[in-house]
């Protein structure tokens, strides 16, 4: 073999080349989002959108304040039901299943799909008991299986080492980092399909918000997750599909690459760029 | 995306850096051009003087290069530009590049103009047999800039095209100085010297064409290093 074959050999081509054309249309989808509108009272907040979720991947809401990006993630595990004045028509397919559909049960529903808030809400409870709440919902109690999920969610969450001394201790005692890592843990601990993050960094301080971010780079090969955030630039870095919505309009979706260096929506352009319309 | 706009931004700020930058380029393109203008003067009436001023001068299309690069660098570490915004950055590192190389063919021209003079028994010759090809790289360079302080893409297919000619031109140069070595072999010094002139003049013309494939992703957000004339006319027109 001549050098130049021997390099040729060495440059993976496919891993350089990926990312080039992906689309959302190309991969596994695991929601999708079907001419869904949303009503608060007499105002709308959300109108028909229409997108795909794809499995295993990073999908990221970005867009001003008000734009609906919370209330569309909030739709996904149907929260939205708590809210009295709020009103839904149109679909979301969870693996080809409608969630909004009756003979759906809400609580599996929201095990199969876990949720974590901007800011972290442990229990006042130990840590332990934290991560162990969703299973004794379930029912399960044998301390084995217990003590065997709990450090498992706990390291998947990227925590075990920091905590594995003091797991009886109160949660309320960790720092803002370490606590919406505990949240992570307890969402991951009931082994959900999909994960929905609500601005889970954006109290946080920088350190911690790059362990988050890191984290949902580990998560994606297990889950699907959604992300809303308002700093662009954590789009930017964790997500592989972004999506950006404006008046309660899905204005634009495409690669996070695409979306970041070449919008085809003069919107998209203009928020991004922060320049006004 | 169309309506292209360095302003606008919520910050002036980063308005006023944006536009410093692209008055900076075009500043840099101006002295590059007059380098060029300088040079060609010199080479072809002999201009000793003229053309030791243009090697002098080489140094402030260096610092104009330094200064932007890191002009360019500052605002990517500060403001994590995006879109339009980081493709203007990035093409705007690209074509100082460029325009830098442009810059030191001029001073090629200028040094093979020493030479020349230097050459045993030459009494103040002329070589206008590069005029022509001078004048065609010239325009390309205008246009091409003229371009980018517009941030248009449509004169770009016409511009690159007449990158043919100069190759044409230049063959066509290369056959007539053989000719002269034929004819007289004291003569082969001189014409290897303005052959080293006119390849300098014939690469300025494949920078132009560099420049204006780094516009087109400018303001198009689409690669065309590397495509067929029809694949960048396609891309331009935004098919």
């Amino acid at each position: 073999m001549t050098t130049e074959q021997t390099r040729t050999h060495a440059i993976d081509m496919n891993s350089i080349l990926r990312g080039r054309d992906l689309s959302p249309e190309q991969l596994e989808i695991t929601i999708k989002i079907e001419n869904l509108n949303l009503f608060y009272g007499q105002k709308q907040a959300l109108h028909n959108i229409n997108m795909d979720i794809p499995k295993r991947r990073v999908t990221a809401y970005i867009g001003p304040s008000g734009c609906g990006k919370s209330t569309l993630l909030r739709c996904i595990n149907r929260m939205n039901d708590l809210v009295d004045s709020a009103k839904i028509d149109g679909k979301i397919l969870l693996d080809n299943e409608n969630i909004y559909d009756k003979s759906v049960n809400v609580a599996s529903l929201r095990r199969r799909v876990g949720m974590v808030f901007q800011k972290p809400n442990p229990f006042p409870k130990s840590i332990f008991e934290n991560v162990a709440y969703g299973l004794r919902i379930q029912g399960i109690n044998d301390k084995r299986a217990l003590d065997e999920t709990v450090e498992e969610a706990l390291r998947g969450a990227a925590l075990w080492d920091e905590v594995k001394d003091r797991l009886n201790d109160n949660a309320l005692g960790l720092s803002g980092g370490q606590q919406q890592r505990l949240v992570i843990a307890r969402a991951i601990a009931i082994e959900p399909e999909v994960l929905l993050l609500d601005e889970p960094a954006s109290a946080l301080d920088p350190i911690s918000t790059l362990k988050i971010e890191e984290l949902i780079n580990e998560l994606k090969e297990k889950y699907t997750i959604v992300i809303v955030t308002h700093n662009m630039q954590q789009a930017a870095r964790v997500s592989d599909f972004t999506a950006f919505m404006y008046m309660g309009e899905l204005i634009e979706i495409g690669s996070t690459s695409q979306l970041f260096t070449n919008p085809k929506k003069k919107q998209t352009e203009d928020y991004i760029t922060g320049r006004y319309g | 995306m169309d309506s292209i706009n360095i302003g606008h931004h919520i910050s002036e700020q980063f308005n006023k850096e944006l536009e410093d930058i692209r008055n900076h380029v075009l500043t840099m393109g101006g002295l590059v051009e007059e380098q060029i203008e300088n040079a060609i003067k010199a080479f072809t009436t002999s201009d000793v003087e003229l053309a030791e001023q243009v090697i002098k001068q080489d140094n402030q299309i260096d610092a104009l290069e330094i200064a932007l690069d890191r002009e360019c660098m500052q605002i990517m570490a500060l403001r994590q530009p995006t879109a339009f915004d980081l493709r203007l950055l990035i093409t705007v590192l690209r074509i100082i590049n460029e325009l830098e190389r442009v810059g030191d063919m001029a001073e090629h021209v200028a040094k093979m103009t020493l030479h020349l003079a230097n050459i045993e028994g030459n009494k103040g010759e002329s070589y206008y047999e590069i005029q022509h090809i001078a004048d065609l790289v010239k325009a390309m360079l205008h246009d091409a800039l003229d371009a980018f302080a517009r941030m248009t893409v449509e004169q770009v297919p016409a511009i690159t095209s007449r990158d043919e000619n100069v190759d044409r031109e230049y063959a066509s140069i290369i056959r007539q100085q053989i000719t002269y070595m034929m004819e007289d072999p004291r003569n082969i010094t001189r014409t290897i010297n303005v052959l080293w002139a006119v390849r300098s003049l014939e690469r300025i013309g494949d920078h132009v064409c560099n420049i204006c494939e780094h516009l087109v992703y400018m303001i198009k957000g689409e690669d065309v290093r590397h495509v067929s004339r029809e694949e960048l006319e396609r891309k331009v027109k935004g098919e």
